[in-house]
């Protein structure tokens, strides 16, 4: 596969994240809602880490911070941080079997959620409810099908 | 872009530096774009420009609900229709006969407020707008709209709808804007308790319909039912717009600011289309004059420029200021009539002390100063009974 391949596949599955997470929810859902386009860059920084990695992380949280963010950068930092982290362990991560692999979404979903709410606090835009870290867990529950529908797009596009 | 542009082959320590390196970089990179845009400011080009590139997708996400919308409407009964007609026929008589007397109580207003002519209504221009997105990021209470900087709207600019005070501008790209709510947190509107007049601070309640007014010691004098409208501080909202009603007054022995908690009249939950106001500039209940004038409407199709506010100054009063020989003539249309200079006394009294407040408070205009009947020389000739020249020192 080459790179303008693995390339436009990583922006398209970035850009359908992207609409399911900016599509207008009711409230309760929108709590719910997992942060799909994190999971998106934490699943091709594990599986493939030189094409989709902190750059991408930066790049999505750009776009994530263009949609919703109070300032321009925070989910950039958030999202790049969590990338490296999955970077440089994608090897441990990815030989770890589905159950295992969710646990360690969610811990990382935990720790970008901390980087957003503590520059949230930071730069004056607190959003103090508990109900912000709800996501977490959906995402957890939500990335063993969402690997498998990524993975899916790989082998059918390669 | 370091991460797209390699080659896959290559070991991973290889290209571009070590993660580590490029985490450090990208990192230092998101760090300096977050001071610039909350300390300095100097991205809003950016942000403009970052705006209107994420409208399409904004379209696109929206194009489902609104899609449903549509086909709801269109499958609509015959019957519901016509219930429909008949609800808003109702509401129009209703609204007719209770606005019936506006003409002769906002003359009468201008009497007793010095004024020799009734002022013209203080909102200038309206626009429509279509809420494209409710909710941007979860908890926050924001909305976007489909209307921008094309359409002559500016950043801070009051959002109402039909009940009540819905919001304002804060980031305005070339074709939408967001708007941020009254009832997010973030947000603080300075009101008025319109039975008592008791000037306080709302501030959003978080949890999209509610207000808490958090600066009340516990003897104020308010209580449930109490309506709070806009009090015209803090240079966004104008004076006398219905905000909220107060839901609970929880007063503590032990505590010495009263807990009080409102609820906003605007419909935000339910409205699918909002109104952007333009308020006349120099009027005394408008809001402070921003530097952002609300004239500039750069471009765009003419069917979505704001409409002007349909005349609703006085024929009546018009009519007989022409007949008291005021050179009725010189009275511009209503729409775009500038305040007017109070009426001269001939003997400085307290009497015009509210009209000189009033303008005052106001520096868009500059024929306002109150107490000297010679202020505006292009101004008609003063009614016959004034003198022309100032008044003279009392002897």
């Amino acid at each position: 596969m080459t790179v303008g391949q693995m390339r436009f596949r990583i922006a398209l599955t970035a850009l359908v994240a992207l609409i399911l997470t900016v599509l207008p929810l009711p409230t309760w859902l929108d709590v719910l809602r997992p942060a799909f386009l994190v999971l998106t860059v934490l699943y091709w920084s594990i599986n493939t880490p030189r094409a989709g990695g902190i750059g991408l992380g930066f790049l999505c949280g750009l776009l994530l911070d263009v949609f919703q963010g109070p300032v321009l950068g925070e989910h950039a930092l958030a999202l790049s941080m969590v990338a490296y982290i999955a970077v440089r362990e994608h090897q441990r991560i990815r030989s770890k079997p589905a159950f295992q692999q969710s646990l360690l979404v969610f811990a990382a979903l935990i720790f970008y959620e901390f980087v957003v709410f503590a520059i949230d606090g930071w730069t004056g835009h607190p959003v103090t409810s508990p109900l912000r870290w709800l996501h977490c867990l959906t995402g957890a529950i939500v990335w063993p099908p969402a690997a498998a529908i990524l993975s899916y797009s790989e082998g059918r596009l390669a | 872009m370091t991460a797209f542009g390699t080659a896959a082959g290559r070991p991973l320590q290889g290209r571009g530096g070590s993660p580590g390196f490029r985490f450090t970089l990208y990192a230092v990179l998101a760090v300096v774009i977050m001071y610039l845009d909350q300390r300095a400011r100097y991205l809003e080009h950016v942000r403009f420009l970052l705006q209107a590139a994420a409208y399409p997708v904004q379209l696109v996400v929206n194009s489902p609900p609104s899609a449903w919308r549509w086909i709801r409407e269109s499958f609509q009964t015959r019957e519901s229709l016509r219930a429909e007609n008949e609800r808003l026929r109702q509401r129009q008589r209703d609204l007719e006969l209770m606005s019936m007397r506006y003409e002769a109580l906002a003359h009468e207003n201008g009497e007793l407020r010095g004024l020799r002519d009734a002022l013209p209504p203080v909102a200038d221009r309206w626009l429509p707008a279509e809420i494209i997105n409710i909710q941007l990021s979860g908890l926050r209470q924001r909305l976007l709209i489909n209307r921008g900087v094309s359409n002559g709207v500016f950043k801070g600019q009051a959002v109402l709808d039909d009940r009540g005070l819905i919001g304002q501008t804060t980031h305005v790209g070339p074709w939408s804007a967001e708007v941020i709510l009254i009832t997010d947190p973030e947000h603080a509107v300075p009101v008025r308790v319109d039975r008592t007049g008791l000037r306080t601070i709302a501030v959003g309640g978080g949890d999209g319909s509610s207000l808490a007014l958090p600066y009340l010691p516990a003897n104020a004098d308010i209580r449930k039912d109490d309506l709070l409208v806009t009090s015209g501080l803090g240079g966004v909202f104008p004076e006398g717009y219905p905000v909220a009603r107060v839901a609970e007054v929880h007063r503590d022995a032990v505590q010495p600011l009263a807990q009080v908690r409102a609820l906003a009249l605007s419909h935000i939950n339910s409205d699918t289309e909002v109104m952007l106001v333009w308020f006349r500039q120099g009027h005394p209940a408008s809001p402070a004059a921003s530097a952002s004038s609300a004239a500039e409407v750069k471009s765009g199709n003419a069917a979505m420029q704001p409409l002007a506010a349909p005349p609703r100054a006085s024929t009546a009063a018009r009519a007989e200021a022409a007949a008291a020989g005021a050179a009725g003539a010189a009275a511009p249309p209503a729409a775009d009539a500038p305040l007017r200079v109070p009426r001269p006394r001939r003997v400085p009294s307290p009497a015009p002390a509210p009209s000189a407040a009033a303008t005052d408070d106001n520096p868009a205009a500059p024929q306002a100063p109150a107490p000297q009947p010679a202020a505006a020389p292009g101004e008609s000739p003063p009614p016959a009974d004034t003198p022309a020249e100032p008044p003279r020192p009392q002897s």
